[in-house]
């Protein structure tokens, strides 16, 4: 133990690194976690932003949270609560919806409504991939193996690795090797023929990221999307009562009943090093905290760039951190309504209602979506994820207010016409809203404040780089021994003693926490301890 | 109407790759048969004179990727095969200033920078050593993904000895690189938009995307491989025009004593007993063998020629879903007179030219055939052939071919209409960089990916018969179940570029299929 008293300094208070404080803390270590915030929770947070009304201000929706971790760490016991919703529906321009019921009898009716042949293909299409998921699943929580070393660990995870896809059979290795590379726009053209339904499902494959469902690789995003379980529902997605920021709540809550600290409004300036090895922390306060080990939750830019002097570091390291792609594709909008909005094409009381809501009723219109921010501008239509958490948890609002959750894609971090500032924020944030009200004839009557969030605003908030939400492109380069940077795809950083366990490093962004748990076993390995 | 003599193989399909395909047969001794729709051999890789006089090498116009030991085996240069001109560099245009010239490892421009200078050598360098690497993996025949026997076992070491002789450093970088884009790849490597451009171009030439789509760097790297790494002829016009690699290797498979015949299209490909067993053509007339291969797409093969019948139906799924949607063009112009472009001097003329100022200009090329539209502005790679081999066109008059970025396949109803305003759209481009070219047109045509289709029966009208990516790549290419050249049928072989490697005009596919064929006899 150091003279600070502390083992481990976490520093970051969300999601990720709260889960490796956790486990750190519950095996005996003592823990630090230093927000530079007020509020914990990173980009899983609730605030109040306007009257009472409880905002999940960033991050939305979850299915990704490893049960696992929930289990292990106690989560339900501090509070938290996960309600499944229902699958939304996709709005269309000739007042007719697609909806996508969870009850698996509704689901298949209503794809009939818009193609029999749909209807038949979706049992193969979701068996299918389930599977993917199913083989992937395993390997969330497993440190990825380096495959250029020869080190007995590496060799036999690899050989792991192997056995498993070789166990799926010759024409499922095919199958597999096909989906992670192939794009989602021809992954769902194999088995769907419908606009509507092909729209509604590629949504999945481009959120959080800059690329559009015709690029390759995208099939892989939507099973990122898809790897969620809630209530053992495979792929199914869910509310945590009181916002995003109950599940953040309950590991703080979790942490602390470990023996853990956290400290916020303690921003860190400076990682520390010396001959190779940390020391500790310096805050921006000029206060210094010393811990023998030092994770960080923050992306790996910020990490690496702006926390950790670049003469500390390989030049090559820097380079490939600097070349690591981390970008802003995606913005918010956080609506307080006075009432529920009408949406004439969806009819009335329909349970969809209380899902997310959508209106891109073409691949192509998310496409094109996307052709947009490649020239530097927010998508003219943009592809959008709405959801009114306040139908579902009326906790969240007083009655006969509500809260809207509008998840835009595409808005890049860096504009053709310049800078971003209140103006342009104002023009994306009238872009979405006219795009909605479109579907809404009441919907502008109905707001009372709009909060609008660009990936600028993102990353002045929360820190993420870019505002990119998966703190890194889920792209074949930057998965598994590749994410980060090749070479330090286990955890470990180049210098002795300080972690990396944020969504920049395997397996990726998402409120998932297996990053924070891969991290927290590696420590605990380095250490002899027992996880 | 039965032939009385039965074959050891019959090819269908004188491509290049069936070409390449029965000379190797006939080597080793056995009967073979080619078996060609059109009145002339060569398919897509067959000159064509499109206007009086005017000859033009149809589909690709230069020579990169023929291995040298493949010319050598098959000893193309006794059979004729002579080049015009090798190692041509290739000329970045501008409408502005000088053309960046770009080499093997050197480039050349008064707009680049010293970093980027640098920055090309080791860039051309390390490509094309992971090229090397990747050669004997694009050579080899594809292993099945089976590990249970030790020979399976040592196919799948000897993969990862591969990699693993690279080094550490470099195996690291090109696992890294090979699923990247290349825009991002060029973005973290160079500075000029010129350069990214045209280094860009050459990973997106005859490809299904734009330089933003994951999996265009190993389509680069497939495009260097057949290069040789660097090692081959580089960038070749051979004299008299692809016609006459066609030809060569048509004397080489004759003097191996195959018999080709031309206006020969086969019907059906007869099966009996769950075998292939002879084709039936056209004319009515049956032909038996004990091997039929063929060299026509895959769609073509399974579900025209052989018939879904004989598939089961999850293979049958597969071959609807193979992409194979062209998107690549083809100008040819010929002209009065040689053109002047502004940038560089007549004698450069000669070499390989590139309209493709930025990767933003290729992106935006790209975009409208993702929506079935033609860009408004698309880029092309120029070659004025007639610059070092003057036969192909009457004395003093020229023939400018450009292969032309992006061309849906399906580019609406009007199709007339709409090609003439493709066709004016790339005039306008290359009215920039040639001021007056216009003027010199006697005869133009353009043919589109549909065109190409009708022109040459490759569904679809894509060069390489099946879109190259990950997915349809090795393991995978055309389609599991057919990707080690044999098919679902007994005796029905696969030799053409939908197979691995892919497309090009490189004949592996022809020469691994042959192999595979005659390990079957043995």
């Amino acid at each position: 133990m150091s003279k600070s008293g502390f083992d481990v300094i976490v520093v970051g208070a969300g999601h990720n690194g709260l889960v490796t404080a956790c486990y750190l803390a519950r095996s005996g270590l003592k823990v630090l976690v230093l927000e530079r915030s007020d509020k914990v929770g990173g980009a899983a947070v609730s605030r109040q932003i306007y009257q009472d009304i409880t905002y999940s201000n960033c991050s939305y929706v979850c299915s990704l949270l490893r049960p696992e971790i929930m289990r292990t760490l106690e989560l339900p016991k501090y509070g938290l609560q996960i309600i499944p919703y229902e699958g939304g529906a996709t709005m269309m321009r000739n007042g007719d919806h697609y909806a996508a019921y969870r009850n698996p009898d509704a689901k298949r009716r209503e794809m009939a409504r818009h193609s029999k042949r749909d209807a038949e293909a979706y049992h193969r299409y979701s068996n299918d991939v389930m599977r993917q998921c199913k083989f992937i699943k395993p390997l969330l929580m497993r440190t990825p193996p380096d495959p250029t070393s020869f080190k007995p660990r590496d060799l036999m995870e690899l050989l792991y690795l192997g056995k498993r896809f070789h166990a799926m059979g010759e024409q499922r290795m095919y199958d597999t090797i096909r989906f992670f590379t192939m794009s989602a726009a021809d992954y769902l053209d194999e088995y769907f023929e419908s606009d509507v339904i092909k729209g509604h499902l590629s949504g999945s494959s481009i959120i959080g990221t800059a690329l559009g469902p015709r690029s390759p690789g995208t099939a892989y995003v939507l099973l990122h999307h898809y790897m969620g379980e809630v209530d053992n529902n495979v792929g199914s997605w869910g509310f945590a009562r009181g916002g995003m920021g109950a599940i953040t709540q309950a590991l703080a809550m979790s942490l602390k009943a470990s023996g853990g600290d956290i400290r916020v409004d303690a921003p860190v300036a400076k990682i520390r090093v010396l001959a190779g090895k940390t020391t500790g922390v310096t805050l921006e306060s000029g206060e210094q905290i010393n811990a023998p080990i030092v994770v960080s939750n923050l992306d790996v830019k910020r990490t690496f760039l702006k926390t950790i002097d670049a003469n500390d570091l390989p030049t090559e390291f820097v380079e490939r951190v600097r070349n690591f792609r981390i970008r802003g594709s995606s913005g918010k909008l956080n609506i307080a309504l006075d009432g529920v909005p009408s949406f004439p094409s969806i009819p009335k009381d329909s349970p969809v209602m209380r899902g997310d809501l959508h209106y891109s009723e073409s691949l192509n219109e998310v496409e094109r979506a996307y052709d947009d921010w490649k020239e530097g501008r927010w998508s003219t239509i943009p592809y959008i994820d709405m959801i009114m958490p306040s139908l579902i948890d009326p906790t969240m609002a007083p009655e006969g207010k509500h809260f809207l959750s509008v998840f835009v894609q595409y808005c890049p971090y860096k504009l053709a016409e310049g800078e971003w500032n209140d103006e342009r924020r104002t023009r994306f944030g009238n872009t979405v809203i006219d795009a909605i009200a479109r579907y809404s004839p009441d919907f502008k009557q109905k707001i009372l404040h709009a909060e609008i969030r660009t990936p600028w605003d993102i990353e002045r908030e929360v820190g993420l780089t870019e505002g990119n939400i998966f703190q890194g492109e889920l792209t074949m380069d930057q998965l598994m021994f590749n994410r980060p940077v090749p070479g330090y795809a286990q955890y470990r950083t180049p210098i002795r003693n300080v972690y990396m366990c944020g969504s920049s490093t395997h397996p990726g962004g998402g409120v998932m926490g297996a990053p924070g748990a891969n991290a927290a076993r590696e420590i605990l390995r380095d250490l002899g301890r027992s996880h | 109407m039965t032939t009385a003599k039965s074959y050891h193989s019959i090819i269908i399909g004188g491509g290049h790759n069936g070409l390449v395909c029965a000379a190797t047969v006939g080597r080793a001794g056995k009967s073979v048969l080619v078996l060609e729709a059109g009145s002339e051999l060569g398919g897509a890789a067959r000159n064509r004179e499109f206007a009086p006089g005017y000859n033009v090498s149809a589909g690709a116009h230069l020579l990169h990727a023929l291995p040298s030991e493949l010319a050598r085996d098959l000893d193309l240069p006794g059979h004729g095969l002579k080049f015009a001109g090798q190692s041509l560099p290739t000329q970045a245009l501008s409408t502005v200033g000088k053309p960046l010239r770009l080499g093997d490892r050197q480039v050349d421009g008064s707009e680049l920078s010293a970093a980027d200078i640098a920055a090309y050598t080791r860039f051309s360098t390390a490509m094309s050593r992971y090229a090397a690497t990747l050669l004997p993996i694009f050579q080899s025949v594809p292993p099945r993904l089976v590990i249970e026997t030790w020979a399976q076992k040592f196919e799948f070491m000897k993969l990862a000895w591969q990699l693993r002789r690279l080094g550490r450093r470099d195996m690291r970088e090109l696992l890294r690189i090979i699923g990247m884009n290349m825009y991002d790849l060029l973005d973290e490597t160079f500075a000029s938009d010129r350069l990214k451009g045209a280094l860009a171009l050459d990973a997106v030439l005859g490809a299904e995307w734009g330089p933003r789509a994951p999996g265009t760097v190993l389509t680069y790297l497939y495009r260097l491989a057949g290069m040789a790494g660097g090692k081959g002829l580089g960038v070749a016009q051979p004299l008299g025009g692809m016609g006459a690699v066609v030809a060569a290797i048509a004397a080489s498979a004759k003097q191996a004593g195959a018999v080709l015949r031309t206006s020969a299209r086969v019907k059906r490909i007869l099966v009996e007993n769950d075998r292939a067993c002879g084709v039936e053509l056209e004319s009515g007339e049956t032909i038996r063998a004990e091997n039929i291969i063929s060299n026509a797409d895959p769609r073509t093969t399974f579900l025209s020629l052989l018939g879904a019948a004989h598939l089961d139906t999850g293979f049958v799924r597969k071959v609807h879903h193979l992409r194979a949607s062209g998107r690549a063009g083809k100008l040819h112009l010929a002209l009065k007179g040689l053109p002047n472009f502004t940038s560089i001097d007549a004698v450069a003329l000669g070499d390989r030219l590139l309209v493709a100022p930025s990767m933003d200009y290729l992106e935006r090329a790209f975009n409208p055939s993702k929506y079935h539209e033609y860009p408004s502005e698309p880029a092309l790679e120029i070659s004025i052939a007639t610059v070092r081999d003057p036969s192909l066109a009457p004395a003093g008059q020229h023939v400018l071919s450009a292969v032309v970025q992006f061309l849906p396949y399906d580019a609406g109803a009007d199709r007339d209409r709409n090609r003439a305003a493709c066709l004016e759209a790339i005039l306008v481009v290359l009215e920039q960089h040639a001021p007056g070219i216009r003027n010199l047109v006697a005869s133009a045509e353009l043919l589109t990916p549909f065109d190409i289709e009708q022109e040459f029966g490759m569904t679809g009208g894509h060069w390489h018969h099946a879109a190259m990516g990950f997915d349809q790549f090795f393991f995978t290419r055309p389609v599991p179940g057919a990707a080690q050249y044999r098919t679902p049928v007994d005796g029905l072989y696969l030799c053409g570029a939908g197979c691995h490697p892919g497309g090009g005009v490189m004949g592996i596919a022809g020469r691994n299929a042959a192999r595979r064929v005659l390990e079957g006899a043995r």
